[in-house]
């Protein structure tokens, strides 16, 4: 019996190109459109998480203000480069720091210009935020000390405006300052998510206080802590220490914001989970457009296939031949389809992961739900028609057209 | 139910069926009163009018009658395609409408060959493999399928066409691979809706001649619709039907 549907199922199948070609592809489609956006929403995920952690996941961050992120507008006073000598000497957890002064600064070079981040800092600075030099130089002490200007450049600024050229020794427009490029970063390569690391110059704070921002602010202090001492524990004392020198009174807000760079990581992964999530109720969205598709395609070819259905059942064929040739079919089609959309879904992942710069994570779960579900849209959807059909009067059958 | 008839329904379930030739005297076929009504109250049509009906095993009847006037209807009833709206239809004894679906559909694969009015063949495939398709439900081997598949197409004329699709074939080649697939299985009742309805006079001939071959060598009972007497004359005995009634019934004089 089986071996019989298979036959009739299969010329069936071959007999109607398109028809299955039109199903299969629903199934494809269906099939390959979940876990392309799942496996990328995956790799975004594990994207941020490992960017966050090429920043320095025992990074602590402190600005003025309750504001984070660049253009606050805080009234806050800003630090001094006493309140970075106090932390230093009181929390014996801080392994270094770097007090910096930051802003957004259009760099020119001949023709080219790029608006990047200038950060204002000393050599301190390389360290806690992990960076390696690819060549060149950190600051002297002449140029720490507000003699000749220098800087050292980020892998996307010294692309953007370099190019191909040796930047080492040429001088950057920093608006009415011109430095000489000293050093060049090693990039940190990580440019998903709209965060580019490696888009910095970095000069000596005192060069930034007096020819760039005109005040001897500094806006930011970033601390490392030292491995085995409790992050939490030391953004509490730093906490404490500066509502002290700051004279914030009890019950009083903090005038500024002391972030652990792993809860931003969290928060972010958080941000990217919500992401996959959505990825995911779209895709869910696909999956179910792909299996109305497979559906019509079989509602319609069973109304078609009635008119078969009653001349199988007027030359002898038994109710349950003609329904195990469409459930073959069915299978057949749909398994068919299934793993095509896989292969299909994880070639375009691969190739989407790659030029996205995410990883690829692979999620096997998804992959059986996809396939499950949509061959059981196919099989649903070929059988019961077919079911229907099968159990009328032949000439009735025959009659329908 | 008697013993009597559940035997009858049991050797008629079966596979292969009896070979001993019909007990003498019991009809084949048999219509009582058998009426069919197509929709209800003002608009009901009554297609078949409570028709008494007699066929003896090996007889080889033709049914006349003006167009509408009931001659296919009751073609799909005796072949077990539709059933009576009143009335009973016995065939070999057994009530015809007293059978589940799949039980008709065996008595369909064991006894009948039915060629249609409209062919009914399948699109896109083969004419060998539309007249293998019976065979396939009967578990015939594949090279045994091929040869008995293509030994009808050849009575019916037909060498040569065995890989053209109904859409390649002309109404006459259908028609005649509708008749090559209804006499493969070599029924013991064939049934044929107009067979000649579409072919020439030369064609109408050979098919009749076909036809009375496997009637007078095989013992095929053979009932067949025409509206040509000349065909009609190959029988022995013509039932004309008017209105849904039979309006005469007698015997015929045999080939002119
Ligand atoms: N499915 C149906 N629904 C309603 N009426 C029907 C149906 N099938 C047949 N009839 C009616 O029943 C009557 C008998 O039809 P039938 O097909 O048996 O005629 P026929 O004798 O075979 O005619 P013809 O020689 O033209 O083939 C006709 O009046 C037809 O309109
Ligand atoms: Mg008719």
């Amino acid at each position: 019996m089986l071996w019989n549907a298979l036959l009739l199922a299969f010329r069936e199948i071959r007999r109607n190109v398109l028809r299955s070609f039109l199903t299969i592809l629903g199934v494809v489609i269906g099939v390959a459109s979940v876990i392309v956006m799942v496996t990328l929403g995956n790799g975004a995920t594990r994207a941020v998480a490992t960017q966050i952690e090429s920043m320095g996941s025992n990074l602590l961050m402190i600005r003025k203000g309750q504001h984070m992120g660049p253009g606050q507008t805080s009234s806050a006073p800003a630090f001094d480069l006493e309140d970075t000598v106090a932390l230093e000497r009181d929390i014996p957890a801080i392994k270094s720091l770097a007090p910096s002064a930051t802003d957004s600064i259009t760099a020119v070079v001949g023709n080219a210009s790029w608006a990047t981040s200038v950060n204002g800092t000393d050599n301190r600075f390389f360290s806690v935020r992990n960076w390696t030099l690819e060549r060149g130089r950190l600051f002297s002490a002449s140029e720490l000390s507000g003699g000749r200007a220098a800087c050292v450049i980020g892998a996307t600024v010294r692309k953007e405006l370099f190019g191909p050229q040796d930047p080492l020794g040429s001088n950057l427009r920093l608006k009415q300052i011109s430095c000489e490029v000293i050093g060049l970063l090693v990039g940190k390569g990580q440019s998903s998510m709209g965060f580019d690391q490696d888009d910095l110059v970095v000069m000596p704070l005192r060069t930034f206080q007096r020819r760039i921002a005109g005040n001897q602010d500094v806006t930011l202090i970033q601390v490392s802590i030292r491995d085995g001492e409790s992050t939490e524990r030391a953004k509490t004392d730093i906490e404490r220490l500066l509502r002290e020198r700051r004279k914030v009174a009890a019950g009083e807000q903090d005038n500024f914001s002391v972030r652990d760079m792993k809860e931003v990581a969290t928060m972010l992964t958080g941000t990217t989970e919500v992401l996959t999530t959505l990825l995911s109720a779209v895709a869910a969205v696909s999956l179910l457009v792909g299996g109305i598709g497979i559906m019509n395609i079989m509602l319609v070819s069973v109304t078609e296939r009635t008119r078969e259905i009653g001349i199988r059942l007027a030359i002898g064929a038994l109710e349950r031949e003609v329904l195990m040739q469409f459930l073959v079919e069915a299978v057949t089609l749909s398994s068919l389809g299934g793993v095509l959309g896989i292969l299909l879904a994880l070639g375009a992942s691969i190739g989407l992961a790659d030029m996205l710069k995410v990883p690829f994570v692979f999620n096997g779960g998804i992959v059986l739900t996809a396939f499950l579900f949509s061959a059981a849209v196919g099989v649903i959807f070929g059988y019961f028609p077919a079911r229907r059909a099968a159990r009328l009067d032949p000439i009735e059958a025959l009659r329908r057209e | 139910m008697t013993a009597a008839t559940a035997s009858a329904k049991n050797a008629l379930l079966t596979w292969p069926r009896p070979a001993s030739p019909e007990p003498a005297g019991q009809p084949l076929l048999e219509f009582r009163q058998v009426s069919k009504i197509y929709g209800t109250g003002t608009a009901a049509m009554r297609a078949l009018d409570g028709v008494d009906l007699r066929i003896s095993p090996g007889e080889f009847v033709a049914v006349m009658g003006p167009s509408g006037s009931g001659k296919s209807t009751a073609m799909n009833i005796l072949g077990c395609l539709d059933t009576p709206s009143a009335g009973s239809y016995l065939f070999r004894g057994v009530a015809v409408e007293t059978l589940s679906h799949d039980q008709r559909a065996r008595l369909r694969r064991h006894y009948l060959g039915f060629v249609f009015q409209g062919f009914n063949l399948l699109n896109r495939t083969s004419a060998l493999e539309n007249v293998e398709l019976p065979l396939i439900y009967r578990r015939a081997p594949r090279a045994e399928r091929h040869a008995r598949a293509r030994a009808a197409l050849a009575q019916v004329g037909l060498t040569g066409w065995e890989g053209h699709t109904p859409g390649e074939l002309s109404g006459g080649q259908q028609q005649r691979v509708a008749i090559a697939r209804a006499i493969v299985t070599e029924p013991s009742l064939l049934l044929a809706d107009e067979p000649t309805g579409n072919l020439d006079t030369a064609r109408s001939h050979e098919v009749m001649e076909l036809l009375v071959g496997l009637n007078r060598d095989q013992g095929i009972t053979v009932l067949m619709v025409t509206h040509e007497a000349e065909m009609a004359a190959y029988a022995h005995r013509i039932i004309h039907f008017r209105d849904g009634r039979v309006a005469d019934d007698g015997r015929a004089g045999g080939p002119v």
